[in-house]
Protein backbone atom coordinates (compact mmCIF):
# COMPACT_ATOMS: atom_id res chain seq x y z
CA UNK A 1 0.00 0.00 0.00
CA UNK A 2 1.26 3.44 -0.84
CA UNK A 3 0.64 6.24 1.58
CA UNK A 4 0.83 10.00 1.32
CA UNK A 5 2.09 11.85 4.39
CA UNK A 6 0.83 15.42 4.34
CA UNK A 7 2.84 18.00 6.26
CA UNK A 8 1.11 20.70 8.30
CA UNK A 9 2.72 23.42 10.39
CA UNK A 10 2.22 27.08 11.29
CA UNK A 11 3.70 28.93 8.34
CA UNK A 12 4.30 32.08 10.40
CA UNK A 13 6.54 30.07 12.69
CA UNK A 14 8.37 28.23 9.91
CA UNK A 15 8.95 31.48 8.02
CA UNK A 16 10.37 33.01 11.24
CA UNK A 17 13.08 30.32 11.38
CA UNK A 18 16.52 31.64 10.62
CA UNK A 19 18.37 30.07 7.68
CA UNK A 20 20.47 28.10 10.17
CA UNK A 21 17.41 26.71 11.92
CA UNK A 22 15.78 25.85 8.59
CA UNK A 23 18.96 24.14 7.37
CA UNK A 24 19.20 22.18 10.61
CA UNK A 25 15.64 20.86 10.26
CA UNK A 26 16.21 19.94 6.62
CA UNK A 27 19.45 18.16 7.51
CA UNK A 28 17.70 16.07 10.19
CA UNK A 29 14.92 15.19 7.75
CA UNK A 30 17.48 14.27 5.07
CA UNK A 31 18.93 11.58 7.37
CA UNK A 32 15.53 9.89 7.73
CA UNK A 33 14.76 10.31 4.03
CA UNK A 34 18.04 8.73 2.99
CA UNK A 35 17.39 5.67 5.13
CA UNK A 36 13.88 5.30 3.68
CA UNK A 37 15.28 5.76 0.17
CA UNK A 38 17.80 2.95 0.73
CA UNK A 39 14.96 0.69 1.81
CA UNK A 40 13.13 1.58 -1.42
CA UNK A 41 10.25 3.03 0.56
CA UNK A 42 10.57 6.69 -0.33
CA UNK A 43 8.44 8.17 -3.10
CA UNK A 44 8.51 11.83 -4.16
CA UNK A 45 9.18 14.38 -1.42
CA UNK A 46 7.98 17.91 -1.98
CA UNK A 47 8.46 21.11 -0.03
CA UNK A 48 5.97 23.74 -1.14
CA UNK A 49 6.76 27.44 -1.30
CA UNK A 50 4.86 29.64 1.18
CA UNK A 51 1.11 30.14 0.74
CA UNK A 52 1.82 33.75 -0.23
CA UNK A 53 2.98 32.29 -3.58
CA UNK A 54 -0.30 30.34 -3.98
CA UNK A 55 -3.11 30.96 -6.46
CA UNK A 56 -6.49 29.21 -6.21
CA UNK A 57 -8.83 28.22 -9.02
CA UNK A 58 -12.40 27.94 -7.74
CA UNK A 59 -14.06 25.48 -10.07
CA UNK A 60 -17.49 25.46 -8.41
CA UNK A 61 -18.67 28.02 -10.99
CA UNK A 62 -18.44 28.56 -14.73
CA UNK A 63 -16.07 30.01 -15.75
CA UNK A 64 -13.79 29.06 -12.86
CA UNK A 65 -12.54 32.00 -10.78
CA UNK A 66 -8.87 32.71 -10.10
CA UNK A 67 -8.17 33.97 -6.56
CA UNK A 68 -4.89 35.11 -5.01
CA UNK A 69 -3.72 33.11 -2.04
CA UNK A 70 -4.25 29.58 -0.71
CA UNK A 71 -7.49 27.60 -0.55
CA UNK A 72 -8.94 28.81 2.75
CA UNK A 73 -12.32 27.09 3.00
CA UNK A 74 -12.83 24.34 5.54
CA UNK A 75 -15.88 22.53 4.19
CA UNK A 76 -13.94 20.78 1.42
CA UNK A 77 -11.28 18.16 2.09
CA UNK A 78 -7.94 17.48 0.43
CA UNK A 79 -8.56 14.53 -1.90
CA UNK A 80 -5.47 14.42 -4.07
CA UNK A 81 -2.86 16.38 -5.91
CA UNK A 82 -0.89 16.64 -9.15
CA UNK A 83 2.71 17.61 -9.75
CA UNK A 84 3.02 19.32 -13.14
CA UNK A 85 5.99 20.97 -14.83
CA UNK A 86 4.97 24.31 -16.37
CA UNK A 87 6.96 27.38 -17.35
CA UNK A 88 4.56 30.01 -15.95
CA UNK A 89 1.53 30.56 -13.77
CA UNK A 90 -0.54 31.14 -16.93
CA UNK A 91 0.43 27.71 -18.23
CA UNK A 92 -0.36 25.88 -14.99
CA UNK A 93 -3.68 27.75 -14.76
CA UNK A 94 -4.47 26.50 -18.26
CA UNK A 95 -3.75 22.93 -17.12
CA UNK A 96 -5.93 23.46 -14.03
CA UNK A 97 -8.78 24.80 -16.18
CA UNK A 98 -8.62 21.69 -18.37
CA UNK A 99 -8.78 19.49 -15.29
CA UNK A 100 -11.60 21.63 -13.92
CA UNK A 101 -13.64 21.12 -17.08
CA UNK A 102 -13.25 17.37 -16.63
CA UNK A 103 -14.14 17.54 -12.93
CA UNK A 104 -16.05 20.66 -11.87
CA UNK A 105 -16.79 21.50 -8.21
CA UNK A 106 -14.42 22.39 -5.38
CA UNK A 107 -11.11 24.10 -6.10
CA UNK A 108 -7.52 23.62 -7.14
CA UNK A 109 -4.87 25.37 -5.10
CA UNK A 110 -1.76 26.00 -7.18
CA UNK A 111 1.45 26.07 -5.16
CA UNK A 112 4.93 26.41 -6.62
CA UNK A 113 7.32 23.68 -5.45
CA UNK A 114 10.50 24.73 -3.68
CA UNK A 115 12.20 21.36 -3.23
CA UNK A 116 11.42 18.21 -5.22
CA UNK A 117 13.07 14.89 -4.53
CA UNK A 118 11.72 12.17 -6.87
CA UNK A 119 12.52 9.42 -4.36
CA UNK A 120 13.40 5.81 -5.05
CA UNK A 121 10.23 3.76 -4.56
CA UNK A 122 8.75 2.08 -7.63
CA UNK A 123 5.11 2.90 -8.34
CA UNK B 1 14.44 22.26 18.70
CA UNK B 2 14.65 22.96 22.41
CA UNK B 3 11.64 24.31 24.33
CA UNK B 4 13.11 27.78 24.47
CA UNK B 5 14.00 27.87 20.76
CA UNK B 6 10.55 26.65 19.84
CA UNK B 7 8.82 29.21 22.07
CA UNK B 8 11.11 31.90 20.72
CA UNK B 9 10.02 31.12 17.15
CA UNK B 10 6.35 31.25 18.17
CA UNK B 11 6.83 34.55 20.01
CA UNK B 12 8.64 36.05 17.02
CA UNK B 13 5.90 35.06 14.62
CA UNK B 14 3.11 36.25 16.94
CA UNK B 15 4.80 39.49 17.92
CA UNK B 16 3.57 41.85 15.18
CA UNK B 17 -0.03 40.76 15.61
CA UNK B 18 0.06 40.91 19.42
CA UNK B 19 1.87 44.25 19.75
CA UNK B 20 -0.41 45.70 17.07
CA UNK B 21 -3.56 44.70 18.96
CA UNK B 22 -2.10 45.98 22.24
CA UNK B 23 -1.25 49.27 20.56
CA UNK B 24 -4.85 49.65 19.43
CA UNK B 25 -6.01 48.92 22.95
CA UNK B 26 -3.60 51.18 24.86
CA UNK B 27 -2.85 53.71 22.09
CA UNK B 28 0.68 54.08 23.40
CA UNK B 29 3.75 52.34 22.00
CA UNK B 30 5.65 51.97 25.29
CA UNK B 31 2.65 50.53 27.12
CA UNK B 32 1.96 48.11 24.24
CA UNK B 33 5.59 46.99 24.16
CA UNK B 34 5.80 46.51 27.92
CA UNK B 35 2.53 44.58 27.95
CA UNK B 36 3.89 42.27 25.25
CA UNK B 37 7.17 41.79 27.15
CA UNK B 38 5.24 40.80 30.24
CA UNK B 39 3.11 38.38 28.25
CA UNK B 40 6.28 36.80 26.81
CA UNK B 41 7.74 36.30 30.28
CA UNK B 42 4.56 34.55 31.35
CA UNK B 43 4.58 32.45 28.18
CA UNK B 44 8.11 31.26 28.95
CA UNK B 45 6.90 30.14 32.38
CA UNK B 46 3.56 28.68 31.38
CA UNK B 47 4.02 27.12 27.91
CA UNK B 48 6.71 24.56 28.74
CA UNK B 49 4.43 23.30 31.52
CA UNK B 50 0.98 23.58 29.92
CA UNK B 51 1.88 23.23 26.28
CA UNK B 52 1.45 25.92 23.65
CA UNK B 53 -1.91 27.65 23.35
CA UNK B 54 -3.96 27.01 20.22
CA UNK B 55 -3.68 30.65 19.16
CA UNK B 56 -0.44 32.10 20.50
CA UNK B 57 -1.16 35.68 19.43
CA UNK B 58 -4.58 35.70 21.10
CA UNK B 59 -3.04 34.31 24.30
CA UNK B 60 -0.34 36.97 24.31
CA UNK B 61 -2.83 39.77 23.63
CA UNK B 62 -5.10 38.60 26.44
CA UNK B 63 -2.34 38.08 28.98
CA UNK B 64 -0.48 41.25 27.96
CA UNK B 65 -3.61 43.35 28.22
CA UNK B 66 -4.44 42.06 31.69
CA UNK B 67 -0.85 42.50 32.86
CA UNK B 68 -0.78 46.11 31.71
CA UNK B 69 -4.14 46.91 33.27
CA UNK B 70 -2.95 45.25 36.44
CA UNK B 71 0.18 47.41 36.47
CA UNK B 72 -1.87 50.58 36.04
CA UNK B 73 -4.20 49.52 38.87
CA UNK B 74 -1.32 48.68 41.15
CA UNK B 75 0.16 52.09 40.47
CA UNK B 76 -3.16 53.56 41.54
CA UNK B 77 -3.06 51.33 44.65
CA UNK B 78 -6.20 49.56 43.60
CA UNK B 79 -7.06 45.90 43.84
CA UNK B 80 -5.21 43.75 41.28
CA UNK B 81 -7.14 41.67 38.76
CA UNK B 82 -7.40 37.94 39.52
CA UNK B 83 -4.60 37.38 37.04
CA UNK B 84 -3.80 33.69 37.35
CA UNK B 85 -7.42 32.64 37.13
CA UNK B 86 -7.73 34.33 33.77
CA UNK B 87 -4.54 32.80 32.50
CA UNK B 88 -5.43 29.29 33.62
CA UNK B 89 -8.84 29.53 31.98
CA UNK B 90 -7.27 29.65 28.57
CA UNK B 91 -9.90 28.27 26.29
CA UNK B 92 -12.46 30.87 27.40
CA UNK B 93 -9.96 33.71 27.32
CA UNK B 94 -8.89 32.83 23.79
CA UNK B 95 -12.41 32.43 22.53
CA UNK B 96 -13.51 35.89 23.65
CA UNK B 97 -10.39 37.60 22.38
CA UNK B 98 -10.54 35.85 19.06
CA UNK B 99 -14.18 36.75 18.75
CA UNK B 100 -13.53 40.42 19.39
CA UNK B 101 -10.48 40.79 17.18
CA UNK B 102 -11.43 39.24 13.88
CA UNK B 103 -9.22 38.92 10.85
CA UNK B 104 -10.03 42.36 9.42
CA UNK B 105 -9.03 44.03 12.71
CA UNK B 106 -5.74 42.13 12.78
CA UNK B 107 -5.01 43.32 9.31
CA UNK B 108 -5.53 47.00 10.07
CA UNK B 109 -3.79 46.64 13.46
CA UNK B 110 -0.61 45.27 11.93
CA UNK B 111 -0.70 47.79 9.11
CA UNK B 112 -1.07 50.58 11.69
CA UNK B 113 1.81 49.23 13.75
CA UNK B 114 4.05 49.24 10.68
CA UNK B 115 2.70 52.60 9.60
CA UNK B 116 3.51 54.40 12.87
CA UNK B 117 7.16 53.64 12.08
CA UNK B 118 6.87 55.42 8.72
CA UNK B 119 6.01 58.90 9.94
CA UNK B 120 7.14 61.31 7.20
CA UNK B 121 8.94 63.50 9.76
CA UNK B 122 11.18 60.58 10.71
CA UNK B 123 14.40 60.24 8.71
CA UNK B 124 14.75 56.86 7.01
CA UNK B 125 17.25 55.50 9.54
CA UNK B 126 14.87 56.31 12.42
CA UNK B 127 11.95 54.66 10.62
CA UNK B 128 13.94 51.49 10.22
CA UNK B 129 15.31 51.53 13.77
CA UNK B 130 11.80 52.02 15.15
CA UNK B 131 10.38 49.20 13.04
CA UNK B 132 13.14 46.85 14.16
CA UNK B 133 12.55 47.76 17.77
CA UNK B 134 8.76 47.68 17.82
CA UNK B 135 7.65 45.38 15.03
CA UNK B 136 10.55 42.94 14.96
CA UNK B 137 11.40 43.13 18.66
CA UNK B 138 15.17 43.42 18.20
CA UNK B 139 17.03 44.71 21.26
CA UNK B 140 18.54 48.18 21.18
CA UNK B 141 21.94 46.51 21.29
CA UNK B 142 21.18 44.39 18.21
CA UNK B 143 19.93 47.41 16.27
CA UNK B 144 22.91 49.52 17.36
CA UNK B 145 25.25 46.80 16.10
CA UNK B 146 23.48 46.67 12.75
CA UNK B 147 23.79 50.44 12.33
CA UNK B 148 27.37 50.53 13.67
CA UNK B 149 26.54 53.07 16.39
CA UNK B 150 26.80 52.87 20.18
CA UNK B 151 23.93 51.45 22.24
CA UNK B 152 23.41 54.86 23.86
CA UNK B 153 23.17 56.64 20.53
CA UNK B 154 20.64 54.09 19.26
CA UNK B 155 18.63 54.29 22.49
CA UNK B 156 18.40 58.06 22.03
CA UNK B 157 17.46 57.72 18.39
CA UNK B 158 14.63 55.32 19.21
CA UNK B 159 13.41 57.41 22.13
CA UNK B 160 13.30 60.52 19.93
CA UNK B 161 11.48 58.65 17.18
CA UNK B 162 8.92 57.32 19.65
CA UNK B 163 8.32 60.81 21.05
CA UNK B 164 7.72 62.14 17.57
CA UNK B 165 5.31 59.32 16.75
CA UNK B 166 3.44 59.91 20.03
CA UNK B 167 2.91 63.55 19.04
CA UNK B 168 1.79 62.64 15.55
CA UNK B 169 -1.67 61.41 16.59
CA UNK B 170 -1.94 58.32 14.46
CA UNK B 171 -5.66 57.75 13.91
CA UNK B 172 -6.95 54.57 15.54
CA UNK B 173 -10.30 54.21 13.81
CA UNK B 174 -10.49 51.77 10.90
CA UNK B 175 -8.77 53.36 7.89
CA UNK B 176 -10.67 54.19 4.70
CA UNK B 177 -9.71 52.42 1.48
CA UNK B 178 -7.62 55.43 0.42
CA UNK B 179 -5.88 55.66 3.82
CA UNK B 180 -5.22 51.96 3.66
CA UNK B 181 -3.53 52.10 0.28
CA UNK B 182 -1.45 55.14 1.34
CA UNK B 183 -0.36 53.31 4.48
CA UNK B 184 0.52 50.24 2.45
CA UNK B 185 2.68 52.31 0.12
CA UNK B 186 4.51 53.97 3.04
CA UNK B 187 5.07 50.64 4.76
CA UNK B 188 6.30 49.04 1.52
CA UNK B 189 8.83 51.86 1.07
CA UNK B 190 10.03 51.41 4.66
CA UNK B 191 10.46 47.65 4.22
CA UNK B 192 12.46 48.29 1.07
CA UNK B 193 14.72 50.66 3.02
CA UNK B 194 15.11 48.06 5.75
CA UNK B 195 16.15 45.48 3.19
CA UNK B 196 18.63 47.85 1.57
CA UNK B 197 20.17 48.63 4.93
CA UNK B 198 21.10 44.96 5.17
CA UNK B 199 21.87 44.54 1.49
CA UNK B 200 24.57 47.22 1.43
CA UNK B 201 26.47 45.54 4.26
CA UNK B 202 29.70 43.83 3.22
CA UNK B 203 30.99 40.41 4.17
CA UNK B 204 33.02 42.01 6.95
CA UNK B 205 29.67 42.37 8.67
CA UNK B 206 29.08 39.92 11.53
CA UNK B 207 25.72 38.90 10.13
CA UNK B 208 23.65 41.40 12.11
CA UNK B 209 23.04 43.56 9.04
CA UNK B 210 22.51 40.66 6.69
CA UNK B 211 19.80 39.50 9.11
CA UNK B 212 17.97 42.75 8.30
CA UNK B 213 17.35 41.38 4.79
CA UNK B 214 15.72 38.25 6.18
CA UNK B 215 13.63 40.33 8.57
CA UNK B 216 12.48 42.60 5.72
CA UNK B 217 11.43 39.51 3.75
CA UNK B 218 9.60 38.06 6.75
CA UNK B 219 7.65 41.30 7.25
CA UNK B 220 6.90 41.50 3.53
CA UNK B 221 5.45 37.99 3.56
CA UNK B 222 3.41 38.97 6.61
CA UNK B 223 2.07 42.03 4.78
CA UNK B 224 1.29 39.91 1.73
CA UNK B 225 -0.61 37.39 3.83
CA UNK B 226 -2.72 40.30 5.13
CA UNK B 227 -3.18 41.86 1.69
CA UNK B 228 -3.04 38.85 -0.64
CA UNK B 229 -4.41 40.66 -3.70
CA UNK B 230 -2.06 43.68 -3.85
CA UNK B 231 0.19 43.29 -6.91
CA UNK B 232 2.74 45.81 -5.64
CA UNK B 233 3.16 43.95 -2.34
CA UNK B 234 3.57 40.68 -4.27
CA UNK B 235 6.19 42.43 -6.40
CA UNK B 236 8.06 43.99 -3.49
CA UNK B 237 8.27 40.56 -1.84
CA UNK B 238 9.47 39.13 -5.15
CA UNK B 239 12.06 41.89 -5.56
CA UNK B 240 13.52 41.29 -2.09
CA UNK B 241 13.57 37.51 -2.60
CA UNK B 242 15.32 37.82 -5.96
CA UNK B 243 17.94 40.22 -4.59
CA UNK B 244 18.48 38.11 -1.50
CA UNK B 245 18.86 34.97 -3.64
CA UNK B 246 22.20 36.37 -4.82
CA UNK B 247 23.55 37.20 -1.37
CA UNK B 248 26.04 34.31 -1.16
CA UNK B 249 27.61 35.29 -4.48
CA UNK B 250 27.91 39.03 -3.95
CA UNK B 251 31.21 39.14 -2.05
CA UNK B 252 34.43 37.21 -2.52
CA UNK B 253 36.41 35.66 0.32
CA UNK B 254 38.25 38.95 0.87
CA UNK B 255 35.04 40.93 1.13
CA UNK B 256 35.26 42.63 -2.26
CA UNK B 257 32.09 43.21 -4.21
CA UNK B 258 31.62 40.68 -6.99
CA UNK B 259 29.76 42.29 -9.87
CA UNK B 260 26.62 40.59 -11.12
CA UNK B 261 28.40 39.50 -14.29
CA UNK B 262 31.25 37.89 -12.39
CA UNK B 263 29.16 36.14 -9.75
CA UNK B 264 29.19 32.35 -9.46
CA UNK B 265 25.59 31.68 -10.41
CA UNK B 266 25.75 28.23 -8.77
CA UNK B 267 25.66 30.11 -5.48
CA UNK B 268 22.34 31.77 -6.26
CA UNK B 269 19.46 30.40 -4.18
CA UNK B 270 17.14 28.74 -6.71
CA UNK B 271 14.33 28.28 -4.19
CA UNK B 272 14.14 32.01 -3.47
CA UNK B 273 14.29 32.76 -7.19
CA UNK B 274 11.41 30.35 -7.82
CA UNK B 275 9.33 32.03 -5.12
CA UNK B 276 10.12 35.49 -6.51
CA UNK B 277 9.18 34.43 -10.01
CA UNK B 278 5.92 32.87 -8.79
CA UNK B 279 4.98 36.14 -7.09
CA UNK B 280 5.74 38.21 -10.20
CA UNK B 281 3.55 35.87 -12.26
CA UNK B 282 0.74 36.47 -9.79
CA UNK B 283 1.23 40.24 -9.76
CA UNK B 284 1.29 40.57 -13.55
CA UNK B 285 -2.12 38.88 -13.86
CA UNK B 286 -3.69 41.93 -12.18
CA UNK B 287 -2.68 44.20 -15.07
CA UNK B 288 -1.99 47.07 -12.67
CA UNK B 289 1.70 47.77 -13.30
CA UNK B 290 3.74 49.58 -10.67
CA UNK B 291 7.35 50.42 -9.87
CA UNK B 292 7.98 47.34 -7.70
CA UNK B 293 6.63 45.09 -10.45
CA UNK B 294 9.02 46.63 -12.97
CA UNK B 295 12.00 46.33 -10.62
CA UNK B 296 11.10 42.75 -9.73
CA UNK B 297 10.75 41.90 -13.43
CA UNK B 298 14.26 43.31 -14.02
CA UNK B 299 15.66 41.26 -11.13
CA UNK B 300 13.90 38.17 -12.51
CA UNK B 301 15.48 38.64 -15.95
CA UNK B 302 18.90 38.67 -14.30
CA UNK B 303 18.01 35.61 -12.19
CA UNK B 304 16.77 33.70 -15.21
CA UNK B 305 20.00 34.09 -17.21
CA UNK B 306 22.12 30.93 -16.82
CA UNK B 307 25.22 32.86 -17.91
CA UNK B 308 25.80 36.65 -18.01
CA UNK B 309 25.72 36.62 -21.82
CA UNK B 310 22.22 35.09 -21.70
CA UNK B 311 20.85 38.23 -20.01
CA UNK B 312 18.05 39.85 -21.99
CA UNK B 313 19.48 43.41 -21.85
CA UNK B 314 17.08 44.69 -24.49
CA UNK B 315 14.12 43.76 -22.29
CA UNK B 316 15.85 45.23 -19.22
CA UNK B 317 16.43 48.47 -21.15
CA UNK B 318 12.68 48.60 -21.96
CA UNK B 319 11.72 47.88 -18.33
CA UNK B 320 13.98 50.66 -17.06
CA UNK B 321 12.34 52.89 -19.66
CA UNK B 322 8.96 52.02 -18.10
CA UNK B 323 10.34 52.70 -14.63
CA UNK B 324 11.66 56.09 -15.85
CA UNK B 325 8.14 57.03 -16.89
CA UNK B 326 6.63 55.91 -13.55
CA UNK B 327 9.35 57.31 -11.28
CA UNK B 328 11.62 59.67 -13.21
CA UNK B 329 15.00 59.90 -11.49
CA UNK B 330 18.58 60.32 -12.66
CA UNK B 331 19.56 57.08 -10.91
CA UNK B 332 16.92 55.13 -12.86
CA UNK B 333 18.22 56.70 -16.09
CA UNK B 334 21.75 55.71 -15.09
CA UNK B 335 20.61 52.10 -14.63
CA UNK B 336 18.81 52.22 -17.93
CA UNK B 337 21.98 53.50 -19.59
CA UNK B 338 23.93 50.49 -18.30
CA UNK B 339 21.32 48.17 -19.86
CA UNK B 340 21.21 50.21 -23.07
CA UNK B 341 25.01 50.03 -23.34
CA UNK B 342 24.84 46.23 -23.06
CA UNK B 343 22.01 45.97 -25.58
CA UNK B 344 23.05 48.64 -28.09
CA UNK B 345 26.68 49.54 -27.35
CA UNK B 346 28.55 51.87 -25.00
CA UNK B 347 27.80 54.93 -27.15
CA UNK B 348 24.05 54.54 -26.48
CA UNK B 349 24.73 54.36 -22.75
CA UNK B 350 27.05 57.35 -22.78
CA UNK B 351 24.51 59.47 -24.70
CA UNK B 352 21.92 58.67 -22.06
CA UNK B 353 24.02 59.68 -19.07
CA UNK B 354 25.88 62.74 -20.35
CA UNK B 355 22.92 65.03 -19.49
CA UNK B 356 23.00 63.69 -15.88
CA UNK B 357 26.50 65.02 -15.14
CA UNK B 358 25.16 67.96 -13.12
CA UNK B 359 22.73 65.91 -11.04
CA UNK B 360 24.92 62.87 -10.38
CA UNK B 361 28.35 64.49 -10.14
CA UNK B 362 28.66 63.39 -6.49
CA UNK B 363 27.54 59.83 -7.20
CA UNK B 364 30.00 56.95 -7.21
CA UNK B 365 28.10 54.77 -9.67
CA UNK B 366 27.73 57.59 -12.21
CA UNK B 367 31.47 58.01 -12.60
CA UNK B 368 32.07 54.26 -12.46
CA UNK B 369 29.58 53.61 -15.30
CA UNK B 370 30.80 56.60 -17.30
CA UNK B 371 34.38 55.40 -16.97
CA UNK B 372 33.38 51.92 -18.17
CA UNK B 373 31.54 53.33 -21.22
CA UNK B 374 34.48 55.62 -22.10
CA UNK B 375 36.93 52.75 -21.71
CA UNK B 376 34.87 50.58 -24.03
CA UNK B 377 34.80 53.41 -26.58
CA UNK B 378 38.60 53.66 -26.38
CA UNK B 379 38.56 57.14 -24.78
CA UNK B 380 41.18 56.07 -22.26
CA UNK B 381 42.22 59.40 -20.79
CA UNK B 382 38.64 60.48 -20.10
CA UNK B 383 37.97 57.02 -18.64
CA UNK B 384 40.91 57.41 -16.27
CA UNK B 385 39.58 60.77 -15.05
CA UNK B 386 36.11 59.27 -14.49
CA UNK B 387 37.50 56.24 -12.60
CA UNK B 388 39.64 58.47 -10.37
CA UNK B 389 36.58 60.55 -9.59
CA UNK B 390 34.66 57.35 -8.76
CA UNK B 391 37.37 56.16 -6.36
CA UNK B 392 37.21 59.48 -4.56
CA UNK B 393 33.45 58.99 -4.10
CA UNK B 394 33.47 55.28 -3.20
CA UNK B 395 31.31 54.48 -0.16
CA UNK B 396 33.14 51.31 0.82
CA UNK B 397 36.67 49.96 0.38
CA UNK B 398 35.15 47.21 -1.77
CA UNK B 399 33.72 49.75 -4.20
CA UNK B 400 37.06 51.54 -4.43
CA UNK B 401 38.83 48.22 -4.95
CA UNK B 402 36.53 47.36 -7.81
CA UNK B 403 37.24 50.65 -9.63
CA UNK B 404 40.97 50.21 -8.98
CA UNK B 405 40.78 46.89 -10.83
CA UNK B 406 39.33 48.71 -13.82
CA UNK B 407 42.11 51.31 -13.56
CA UNK B 408 44.64 48.48 -13.50
CA UNK B 409 43.09 47.07 -16.67
CA UNK B 410 43.33 50.54 -18.13
CA UNK B 411 46.96 50.81 -17.10
CA UNK B 412 48.13 47.38 -18.22
CA UNK B 413 47.79 47.68 -22.02
CA UNK B 414 49.13 51.25 -21.76
CA UNK B 415 52.39 49.93 -20.37
CA UNK B 416 52.66 47.64 -23.37
CA UNK B 417 52.18 50.56 -25.71
CA UNK B 418 54.64 52.81 -23.88
CA UNK B 419 57.11 50.48 -22.21
CA UNK B 420 59.04 52.16 -19.46
CA UNK B 421 62.78 52.58 -20.14
CA UNK B 422 63.63 50.05 -17.47
CA UNK B 423 61.37 47.45 -19.13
Amino acid sequence: MQYAILCYHDENVVCAWSKQEDDAVMARLAVVQERLAKQGKLGPVVRLLPTTAATTLRKDREPPLVIDGPFAETKEQLLGFYVVDCSSLEEVLEVARELAAANPGGAYEIRPIGVFNPGSARA
Amino acid sequence: MTDVAWIDAVLTSARAQAVAALLRYFRDLDTAEEAFQEACLRALKSWPRNGPPRDAAAWLIMVGKNAAIDTVRRQRREEPLPQEELISDLSDAEATTVERIDAADYRDDILRLLFVCCHPDLPATQQIALALRIVSGLSTHQIARAFLVSDDAMEQRITRAKARVAKANVPFEAPSAVDRSERLAAVAAMLYLLFNEGYTAGIADDGSRAALCEEAIRLCRLLLRLFPTEPEIMALTALLLLQHARSRARFDSEGSVVLLEEQDRQLWDRKLIAEGQALIDKAVRHRRPGPYQVQAAIAALHARAQRPQDTDWGQIDLLYGALERMQPSPVVTLNRAVAAAKAHGAAAGLDMIEPLQGKLDGYFYFHGARGAFLLELGRREEARVAFNRAIALANTPAEAAHIRQQLDRLAAPCLEKNPSPRG
